[in-house]
């Protein structure tokens, strides 16, 4: 009975340092690579348990998901001359475990180093080819298929496959934003004064075409009145002719004592005579009653 | 929960059985069984051996010494009792609204749904609870600070334009877990790519545009399109992660020249007031012309009228005259003369000159003798009516005129000028 329990014992703590040093796993989110004395004997394990020789394996573990590259921004010069800066990231994800070790030991750092290396190169020439203009809006797409390429093929040689090449950002250095902001303001300065121009060009127009019209509108009635006051003066001297020429020397007579009647109504008017006129033919000649006939 | 802590004195006997550390699934009620069965654990040792020492102790005791039925009976109903609580740390539930990822021996098993579930405990198995419900928020351009407080993160929201201007862009992304399993498998932060990504399709798409159009009528589409490019890249990425909306927050140009942008909108609606004033001028200038015209014309109607009407009378007057002088014309015409010379000699100031001597008189003031005498009394207005009075400045003249009584002072006037 000792003895049994003693075995029973033994082959239990056997059990748990056998599955403690002879199993691994590798989880959804890993990849893994068996040495067996320092030589690697087997990649392509699935999520799952394994076992291995304690002492004679040993297993090294890397992250399968994907990861990011996220450059500093960078200063690219375009064809013409004009400094970009140039926020990109590279999603990656290892593929070859073994090519993986080999090449960047499996350090994500290390292989981020050579991808960064690469997508630089790439946007420099590809930056170079390129105007603002067609960086921006034109070429965008085309720029970050073309560095996904380059990448990609950089990755093979990593053992990991570059899933996207992006550009975050692409922005104008500070000072030359600050000289954008100043065209924007012109810009929007050359658009304003155009704006009130048009306004007052308009408001011109509506105002002279206005002020013609009342013009036109005043002529036409002055027209219209003196032709009805030439119709009315015709009428009144055909009127005053008709009854004129009944006596016309009466006529002068009759007028001519209303002219002088008219004329020197006031009193201020002055009339300097002299004695001999008609009126005074009786002034100081008593005696030219008889005379007269 | 004592679950959790690595409580020493426990460790030892459940080695044995597997090992339990792991079940932190487990409902919170399995505290409970297992302080009960820890004392029957404690009575069972207390009968044998030293009691209240430990397990190890009591392990040791028995290989040692004590041997026989109820030691052996104990190991198996401990055996039993653990390997059933560590059976029933597999039971796990999913709330509503979440997801429960399992993976045994680290391969992805199976997603579950809300309820109960049990899967082989730990080492074995494992479960990731993901919320899947939650709508969750990647802004770009603007950080959310507190409840409706925005901060604007400049570095973000401004970009640049296809005519090379600037504009300021905030956007919001609003996105579910829709694959908890791609979810947690694929990506490093599956959240950080949405944002990078995001960030990346809005300034592309904003890029193949004008300024104007982003900060105008194009929010929609800029939106519409920058979902469908990020879409489109998340779906080559299985992120698990599935965009729900996009929605531009605000797309307004930056602020160093919002002055200049607020002034170009005022100018249009200058544009529109003087315009606005310029017609109101014509709506009050025409109708006041139309009123002036049907003035002009009334006038020449009543001119019209006057004219011959005076006509009329005139001609009648001199007519009936005429016919009446006509039966005595030489009478007639002398009463005429002298009645009209009469009623106009009557009227005005007159002097008689004789002949002879005329030519030297007419250089006297004969207005001026005749008002001193005359109009001494009232005589401050001077009245132009008369042409003679011409000659004189007014204001000196009537100063004069009531001094002197020679004429000898406006003679000499009328000389010097």
């Amino acid at each position: 009975m000792n003895r049994l329990s003693a075995i029973v014992t033994a082959v239990v703590l056997l059990l748990v340092i056998g599955i403690t040093f002879g199993t691994f796993t590798v989880k959804e989110t890993e990849r893994a690579l068996k040495f067996r004395l320092g030589e690697v004997v087997r990649t392509d394990f699935e999520p799952g348990l394994y076992f291995q020789v304690p002492f004679v394996n040993n297993v090294r573990k890397v992250d399968a998901r994907v990861q990011t590259l996220d450059e500093s921004p960078q200063r690219f010069l375009t064809s013409e001359q004009k400094n970009l800066i140039v926020d990109t990231f590279v999603k990656w994800r290892v593929e070859d475990v073994e090519q993986y070790y080999v090449t960047v030991r499996a350090n994500p750092r290390e292989a981020n180093l050579r991808l960064s290396e690469i997508v630089r190169d790439g946007l420099r020439a590809e930056f170079g080819k390129r105007t603002v203009q067609e960086v921006i809006s034109g070429d965008r797409a085309e720029i970050m298929d073309l560095l996904t390429e380059a990448a990609s093929l950089a990755g093979n040689s990593l053992g990991v496959t570059v899933l996207d090449v992006r550009l975050q950002r692409v922005d104008l250095p500070e000072g030359v934003s600050e000289s954008v902001f100043n065209r924007m303001v012109a810009a929007r300065e050359q658009v304003a004064r155009q704006f009130r121009a048009e306004g007052q060009e308009e408001a011109e127009r509506i105002r002279s075409a206005a002020d013609r019209r009342r013009q036109e509108i005043l002529a036409e009635a002055r027209r219209e009145a003196e032709e009805v006051r030439g119709a009315a003066d015709a009428e009144a001297t055909s009127v005053y002719a008709e009854a004129y020429q009944a006596d016309e020397e009466f006529y002068r007579f009759y007028r001519s004592l209303r002219a002088y009647e008219n004329t020197f109504n006031d009193d201020s008017d002055m009339l300097v005579l002299s004695p001999d006129s008609e009126f005074f033919r009786y002034f100081d000649q008593l005696d030219s009653l008889p005379a007269t006939p | 929960m004592a679950w959790n802590e690595p409580g020493g004195n426990n460790r030892d006997p459940w080695s044995s059985g597997g090992g339990n550390r792991g079940g932190n699934q487990g409902p919170p009620d399995l505290d409970e069984a297992i302080r009960k069965a820890k004392q029957r654990l404690e009575g069972l040792f207390g009968k044998k051996g030293g009691g209240g020492r430990g397990f190890g102790g009591g392990n040791g005791e028995r290989s040692s010494g004590g041997p026989g039925m109820p030691g052996a009976k104990g190991i198996g109903v401990i055996a039993a009792v653990l390997v059933t609580i560590w059976l029933l740390s597999g039971i796990y539930i999913v709330d509503e609204g979440t997801r429960g990822v399992v993976t045994r021996f680290g391969a992805y098993q199976q997603t579950a749904g809300p309820g109960p579930h049990w899967h082989w405990p730990y080492p074995i198995s494992a479960v990731q609870t993901v919320d899947v419900s939650q709508r969750r928020r990647v802004t770009i351009g603007y950080q959310a600070v507190a409840a409706q407080q925005t901060r604007p993160v400049l570095s973000e929201a401004l970009m640049l334009t296809e005519d090379e201007n600037i504009v300021n862009v905030q956007l919001a992304v609003q996105y579910q877990i829709s694959n908890a399993a791609d979810f947690l498998f694929n990506f490093v932060q599956p959240e950080a790519t949405l944002k990078s990504v995001t960030e990346s399709a809005l300034r592309e798409i904003v890029g193949k545009r004008n300024m104007d159009f982003v900060i105008t009528e194009g929010r929609t589409e800029v939106a519409q399109q920058t979902r469908e490019l990020v879409v489109d890249t998340l779906d080559s990425y299985d992120t698990g992660i599935s965009v729900v909306e996009v929605v531009i927050q605000d797309a307004q140009p930056p602020e160093q020249v919002q002055g200049a942008f607020e002034d170009a909108i005022k100018a249009r609606e200058d544009r529109e007031r003087l315009i606005n004033q310029a017609e109101a001028y014509r709506n009050e200038v025409i109708p006041r012309a139309q009123g002036q015209a049907a003035r002009i014309g009334e006038e020449a109607q009543g001119y019209t009228a006057r004219i011959v009407q005076n006509a009329r009378g005139d001609a009648s007057r001199f007519s009936q005259q005429q016919q009446a002088y006509a039966q005595a014309p030489r009478v007639t015409r002398d009463r005429l003369y002298i009645d009209t010379m009469e009623r106009v000699l009557g009227s005005t100031g007159k002097v008689l000159i004789d002949n002879e001597s005329s030519q030297q008189l007419m250089y006297l003031p004969l207005d001026r003798i005749m008002r001193s005498g005359s109009a001494s009394a009232g005589g401050s207005g001077e009245s132009s009516g008369s042409s003679m009075n011409n000659a004189v400045s007014s204001s000196d003249g009537s100063s004069r005129s009531q001094s002197n009584t020679a004429s000898s002072g406006s003679l000499r006037m009328r000389e010097t000028r």
